[in-house]
């Protein structure tokens, strides 16, 4: 996918100008964030849960390999076929020669942010086959043509008018020409051309959200059906998913059950999990003939073992972004490639490269509520500051900002002189203020006064006026 | 290189270590065939009399619809009832198992049944669970020959029916019976657990349902263990 | 209790905002500090926690200026800061700076272990209770990020106040939410930074409150610096300030009266 993360700062302003998208991103502090705290405080042992889920997850990394391996076993031995691409073209073509192989000319797709990042959609396309996003959401952004501003909620930044338009030009070709405004009827006439199109689909694409090693079933959670109707209609079913969702048992899967809806939605459990076992058993009156797993990679093997390993753990919940201040102010869309919020800031920079992205893990205030949400304990921001770190220290963070902090740490360093830069610093601006106490345009400081003014210094430092009262010690 | 042994290299090298040691390995394999339980909620923790109920209210939640009967043989009047009562289509694409064949629907003349899997023209299925979930009010329905899954998902009405013998407390639960069934290490081609009926919130937070799988969810709880 | 106990040897960490902007912090937090039975040193060597450096990527600076700091603040009981972000830094970040360091972990896990945020220290630890302190008034209390998360102070501001004589506490909606100060980020990102500040606003307002207190002075600059731009009257001050009867002081952006 096309990374736009270099603009973050111009997709912030035109977000921050753009009234739909703050009425719908304003709203999402109202909705995911009080279902899951409501969930949270309904299981007594959900923070338990969290440290297990950890845990877990770091056990399974540090055997990586070994549990990928059963799981490739397991799913021979039930008959399914085993995929392993070390990067997205290498995906995109296995897929498509899967899809050649089964005559495939169309492909319905439940929702996998695996191929969102490989960009599937347009690869199929531009290999003639059409792929069809099943996913309400999905859906309606593939029509517009944009990609997700959410993980779970991916037409977020959608209006109810937009999709009243969006359907109103596109659903015509289907013999739907009334202009629908209410959110049930638009739903009922999604729901009636997928119904066709899952029928006559030769392949079903779903992500993963678990793989099970002990067992070699691919796991699914929706809420729709859509992704059930995606797997089991068509005669091919590919599984995408990328390296890290193994876990070893279905006891494992059950702690990760617990943690996802609650901490995505709210809900104890979401509507329709899945788990998929090799393709359709001989008496089977239902199901896929054949049954592929496709493993990606994608740079996340460079992950393992490094000081960014814990964003491995990721579940894809979202709960980090519903809770995030600055996601809540500039949507999804501005951070410019498939992860947006904290997950986004964190993970993007090593997916794409932090050069491009260096935006994201510095437009972040460290207020910590997304770590504090993680169903897994991902130090989102912790992570966020090894990336500027390393920008620091490879230059890529801008000169005048390297200077600044130079600057400011070499006063900080010495204190006697530190002093008296401050006493001068302190009095100055108290002149500058003048009677009102307050400074409307700060010297050097346009980030600061373009929205607020300067609350002025009281006058002498503190360390100057406890020096005088004479009770300094050392 | 193949990409399997590029990725499983590069695990392994930033892991600082070769594949895994016999030894390691072994812990690993055990620990796999331990089926070890992690904490699991103690909601459940209850006589199964009050898991049953805890089933019930757990899936009302979820805009289930839930009714008991006393006997299997009351399945088809209860659907007929339901049916008609919601002004529903009577005619039922049935899982072609061999418990519901036995029902007797000769009682309700009025029920068109057809066994099979589902067609788009399906209006009303009804299949039978696996298991009941009563931690979250959730059923495990396990595919198969007598059970195709297609049944959950493709008709607009889906009708469960559970005894309440197969209600669990919680999803190891159901594992430990799904093992009991087909085996260690086995699972039949899909598993569905299903909470409520399909919804979807993707157009302005709006809670919607019926998005894609069935509209309403109604589940008929035979109530086989009252007698003992 | 703390009449009766062997005082306490606090050192204050005035912090660098509170030494330039607004000493009479510090010296509310070494009146309440006596008041709770401690004797209090300002050690001289003192500028900075480090943190904007740290939060910058410059983790060089940022570990000078901790070693600073961590030779300044030796042999105390305690090392007090009138601020949840300084306390948080040295206690929950100079051991991740210096992770890779086994001789100087030593001293910063110690360091770290004895460091605390004023209010909490104060209810926690000295068991303090405010006594014939009055502000009339009704006020709102702004949980900052590090104070509320770093430094699981929650309570014990609100618990305090509470025995402020003719204080009113009104809490607002979202109170758990970030003001949008951020260090340099409210520099870097101002536009998103005015947006969060906004909301905040907006929710403070909402209160009905007539006084805005918390325990960050880098969240109040924000908040007082925007809600001064608005044109809005709420009166901003630090919440060791209102403790410590220093109430009338002119509020943050307000001139002297």
């Amino acid at each position: 996918m096309q990374v736009t993360s270099r603009h973050f700062k111009e997709g912030a302003h035109a977000a921050l100008h753009d009234k739909d998208i703050q009425k719908a991103f304003s709203k999402v502090k109202g909705g995911f964030p009080v279902a899951r705290a409501k969930a949270a405080s309904e299981l007594p042992e959900f923070e338990d849960l969290r440290d297990a889920g950890r845990d877990l997850k770091n056990h399974i990394l540090e055997n990586l390999d070994y549990y990928l391996e059963y799981f490739e076993d397991q799913v021979l031995l039930q008959g399914g076929r085993v995929h392993w691409c070390s990067n997205y073209a290498e995906a995109r073509d296995v897929i498509l020669q899967i899809c050649r192989d089964a005559d495939a000319r169309t492909v319905t797709k439940g929702k996998s942010m695996i191929t969102e990042e490989m960009a599937l959609n347009d690869f199929l396309e531009k290999n003639g086959i059409e792929p069809i996003e099943t996913d309400l959401g999905e859906y309606i952004i593939q029509l517009a043509h944009e990609y997700p501003s959410h993980i779970i909620a991916p037409a977020l930044h959608k209006t109810k008018d937009q999709v009243t338009e969006l359907f109103h030009e596109k659903h015509g070709k289907y013999g739907f020409t009334e202009r629908l405004t209410d959110p049930q009827a638009l739903v009922n006439e999604a729901r009636s051309i997928l119904r066709d199109k899952y029928v006559a689909a030769d392949v079903g694409i779903t992500g993963a959200n678990f793989l099970i090693a002990e067992t070699g079933s691919t796991v699914i959670v929706t809420n729709e059906g859509n992704g059930d109707l995606t797997q089991s209609l068509p005669k091919t079913h590919i599984a995408v998913s990328s390296i890290e969702k193994v876990v070893p048992t279905l006891e494992d899967a059950s702690l990760f059950l617990r943690l996802l809806a609650r901490s995505a939605t709210g809900q104890e459990m979401s509507v329709y999990t899945t788990f998929s076992t090799g393709p359709k058993r001989r008496e089977d009156i239902d199901g896929p003939a054949s049954f592929h797993v496709v493993i990606v990679d994608g740079g996340r093997s460079d992950l393992v073992g490094s000081d960014k390993q814990d964003l491995l753990r990721c579940l894809k919940c979202g709960a980090c972004m519903n809770h995030c201040p600055v996601y809540q102010a500039v949507g999804g869309h501005t951070y410019g490639w498939v992860y947006p919020g904290p997950i986004g800031a964190a993970l993007n920079p090593q997916m794409v490269g932090l050069e491009e992205t260096r935006h994201l893990p510095n437009a972040s205030t460290f207020c910590g509520r997304c770590e504090e949400v993680c169903p897994v304990r991902i130090p989102l921001p912790k992570i966020m500051r090894l990336w500027r770190e390393q920008a620091f220290e490879t230059e890529v963070t801008p000169k005048p900002e390297r200077w600044g902090i130079g600057l400011w740490a070499y006063f900080a360093r010495r204190p006697a002189l530190y002093r008296i830069v401050t006493r001068i610093g302190a009095r100055t601006l108290k002149t500058i203020a003048g009677k009102k106490g307050r400074i409307v345009k700060l010297p050097l400081m346009g980030g600061w006064s373009s929205v607020r003014d300067f609350p002025a210094p009281q006058g002498a430092t503190f360390m100057d006026q406890w020096k005088k009262q004479n009770r300094g010690r050392k | 290189m193949p990409a399997r042994d590029k990725i499983l290299g590069r695990i392994r090298h930033n892991l600082k270590r070769g594949p895994l040691g016999e030894e390691a390995a072994n812990a690993l394999k055990a620990r796999l065939e331990g089926h070890s339980r992690g904490i699991v909620p103690n909601r459940t923790e209850l006589p199964h009399k009050a898991q049953v109920d805890l089933f019930v209210a757990k899936a009302s939640a979820l805009a289930a619809t839930v009714a008991r009967i006393a006997t299997l043989d009351e399945v088809p009047e209860a659907l007929r009832d339901y049916l008609t009562a919601h002004n529903l289509s009577t005619k039922i694409k049935m899982a072609p198992d061999k418990r519901l064949d036995a029902l007797p629907f000769d009682k309700t003349p009025m029920l068109e049944i057809t066994r099979g899997s589902a067609e788009p023209s399906d209006e009303v299925s009804l299949t039978p669970a696996f298991a009941g979930i009563a931690e979250t009010g959730t059923l495990c329905m396990a595919s198969g020959p007598e059970t195709p899954s297609t049944l959950n998902f493709l008709p607009e009405n889906h009708v469960a029916v559970i005894k309440a013998s197969q209600i669990t407390g919680t999803l190891e639960d159901s594992w430990d019976r799904l093992r009991a069934e087909y085996g260690v290490g086995n699972l039949p081609r899909t598993i569905n657990f299903i909470s409520g009926p399909s919804r979807t919130a993707d157009i302005e937070q709006t809670l919607i349902m019926g998005a894609h799988g069935p509209r309403r969810l109604h589940i008929l709880i035979v109530d086989d263990e009252k007698k003992s | 209790m703390s009449a009766t106990a062997k005082p306490k040897n606090v050192a204050l960490f005035v912090t660098c905002l509170v030494d330039l902007n607004r000493p009479s912090v510090g010296f509310a937090a070494v009146k309440l500090l006596e008041a709770a039975g401690c004797t209090i040193v300002v050690p001289k060597a003192q500028t900075c926690c480090g943190q904007p450096a740290y939060n910058s990527g410059d983790k060089k600076s940022a570990k000078a200026i901790a070693t600073q700091v961590i030779r300044a603040f030796r042999g105390f009981d305690y090392v007090v800061a009138p601020s949840g972000s300084c306390a948080g830094m040295i206690r929950h970040h100079y051991p991740e700076l210096f992770k890779d360091d086994a001789t100087m972990m030593v001293e910063v896990g110690e360091l770290a272990s004895r460091t605390y945020e004023l209010v909490s220290f104060l209810h926690d630890i000295c068991g303090y209770r405010p006594e014939n302190v009055r502000l009339e008034t009704t006020l709102t209390y702004h949980d900052s990020c590090s104070s509320l998360r770093e430094m699981k102070v929650k309570d014990q501001p609100r618990a305090l106040l509470g025995s402020v004589d003719g204080l009113e506490i009104r809490e607002a909606e979202d109170r758990e939410a970030c003001c949008g100060f951020g260090g340099t980020f409210c520099l870097k990102y101002s536009e998103i930074s005015e947006s969060m500040v906004d909301t905040k606003i907006t929710n403070l307002l909402a209160s009905g409150a007539e006084t805005l207190a918390a325990g960050d002075l880098g969240c109040l600059m924000n908040i007082a610096g925007r809600l001064k731009r608005r044109g809005e009257k709420m009166k901003v001050l630090h919440v060791a300030e209102v403790l410590a009867g220093m109430g009338d002081t002119a509020g943050l952006g307000e001139g002297e009266n």
